[in-house]
């Protein structure tokens, strides 16, 4: 048998594996630790379909701690940050997240993030594994007046499911109030916490940014409700594909636009018609013109998963390549993204996976895979 | 009957010349929840070392591979229903398929019971 899990090998190929401010704590609970994104990471507890099942029907907490929080602040950041992501920050109001990315100058995506607004300046959350080129690519794009801090000494949780809400109004009475997309400063637990009604499972559900100091102490509280049990990431991988989110470095990477990975939500209206930020003469130009293939959903047939790198064919035609996949539990059954040409895009089209020289039959699907279930 | 084990992780159970193969109960605990079993069609001529099977788990597909060189007899069909019993009775019922083995000479070079725990244990 191959693939199985070797930590004595990982640790070898990965002398500098860090450790984020719940690594005890994971490792008491019987998580599975991982390399993942340059930490040590638990993949799951006690499987990854119970984790998944669990937090589709009550409330799991994630451990995000190694995500980047980034703070913007200074004379003309707002201008600046506009230089630098296709987002219209005038309609952003205070304290409202919103979705944006990252561009090359070619318009390829180096990264997807939120955004929200503060009194002080905006909150950025980028991904773990792309957070150092992030910030070198901020400060080589924006005035010295921008000064850029990383919250490193801040840890990111996130409590979704349907009954989260329920969950934290008891530790956070108020925080319910909340509808999706919408944050505040919250006291937990005596703790300073930022909290959002956000989260990437499709679920409803709530992201906690606290000190890292606190993040124990808030972890072990959260999951002493009785609705809560810690998640790992195996099940957060498999409830996004669900949700239809793409996954930055598997879905999204430099080689695609937010044209063909059909996000172009994230390009707000005024950009698309003013440009002005890095890698608009690309996305303008994919948006006049059309790309040659588009991000989709598949849902296959059978048990077996296709998994990311597997060709996708109609007849002897190759049209396109699998980005993610994987078994549905909610389901019961395998789904994908996959990007390929338009002509065999649109949903409920008749597709091939190639997995190890079998065809598997799969058939567009408009994502996402399981209804959103967010508190609007 | 003997059981014997390899460094990959299969168990092969042998009875004169045929040969029941599974993995272990280690096994499926590195792989997580699996969800489905590509199994060999029997006729199947195997030489040891090929991968006649594919476990697939949530997390990846992993190759099984033969611990022997054989012919395949049978795989279990209970598995295309019920893929979680190589979870739940990996080292029994949650077998993989059978074969008649053409070499038995080959299992010399595997691990008896207590030489595959002390190499697990090593992990």
């Amino acid at each position: 048998m191959s693939d199985t899990y070797n930590p004595d090998e990982a640790e070898a190929l990965e002398p500098e594996v860090l450790t984020l401010p719940l690594d005890a704590w994971h490792r008491e609970r019987g998580g599975r630790m991982v390399e993942f994104a340059g930490y040590w990471m638990p993949v799951q507890y006690e499987g990854i379909i119970a984790e998944h099942l669990w937090t589709r029907e009550s409330a799991g907490l994630f451990d995000v701690s190694h995500m980047g929080q980034l703070h913007l602040s200074g004379e003309g950041v707002e201008a600046a940050l506009e230089a630098v992501l296709p987002i219209d920050l005038s309609t952003l109001k205070p304290n409202a997240p919103r979705y944006s990315m990252l561009l090359d100058e070619e318009g390829g995506i180096l990264d997807d993030l939120m955004v929200t607004r503060w009194d002080d300046g905006f909150y950025l959350v980028v991904n773990g594994a792309t957070k150092w080129d992030d910030i070198a690519h901020l400060r080589e794009n924006l005035p010295d007046e921008v000064t850029l801090s990383h919250m490193d000494e801040s840890a990111l949780l996130a409590l979704q499911g349907p009954k989260a809400a329920q969950a934290l109004e008891r530790v956070v009475p108020g925080v319910s109030a909340l509808t999706f997309m919408k944050g505040g400063q919250f006291k937990l637990d005596g703790v300073d916490a930022w909290i959002s009604r956000s989260g990437y499972t499709g679920e409803d559900g709530f992201e906690i940014s606290i000190p890292a100091e606190a993040a124990e102490r808030v972890a072990s509280l959260l999951c002493a409700q009785e609705e809560v049990k810690p998640i790992g990431l195996g099940a957060r991988d498999s409830l996004r594909l669900e949700a239809g989110l793409p996954l930055y470095g598997h879905d999204l990477s430099p080689d695609h636009s937010p044209v063909d990975a059909d996000l172009l939500f994230a390009v707000n209206k005024r950009r698309r018609s003013e440009g002005g930020f890095i890698g608009a003469d690309r996305v303008l130009k994919d948006l006049a013109e059309g790309t040659a293939q588009v991000r989709v959903g598949l849902s296959l047939d059978g048990r077996q998963a296709a998994r990311e790198g597997a060709e996708v064919y109609v007849g002897e035609q190759k049209v396109g390549v699998l980005t993610s996949g994987g078994f549905s539990p909610t389901l019961q059954r395998p789904i994908a993204m996959a990007y390929v040409d338009r002509a065999h895009a649109a949903t409920g089209t008749a597709l091939e996976i190639d997995v190890r020289g079998k065809r598997l039959p799969a058939t567009v699907t408009a994502t996402p895979f399981v209804p959103h279930r967010y508190h609007r | 009957m003997p059981r014997y084990f390899t460094q990959d992780h299969e168990w092969i159970e042998v009875d004169g010349d045929a040969g029941t193969v599974g993995i272990t109960d280690y096994a499926q605990g590195q792989l997580g929840d699996i969800t489905f079993v590509e199994l060999p069609e029997a006729g199947a001529a195997l030489k040891k070392g090929d991968a006649p099977c594919v476990v697939d788990s949530v997390k990846a597909a992993s190759d099984v591979y033969a611990p022997v060189s054989g012919t395949v007899t049978e795989s279990n069909g209970a598995l295309e229903g019920e893929p979680e019993l190589v979870n739940t009775d990996p080292e029994n019922g949650g077998w993989l398929f059978r074969l008649t083995l053409s070499d038995p000479a080959e299992l010399e070079g595997l691990m008896d019971k207590a030489a595959y725990d002390e190499y697990v244990a090593s992990l």
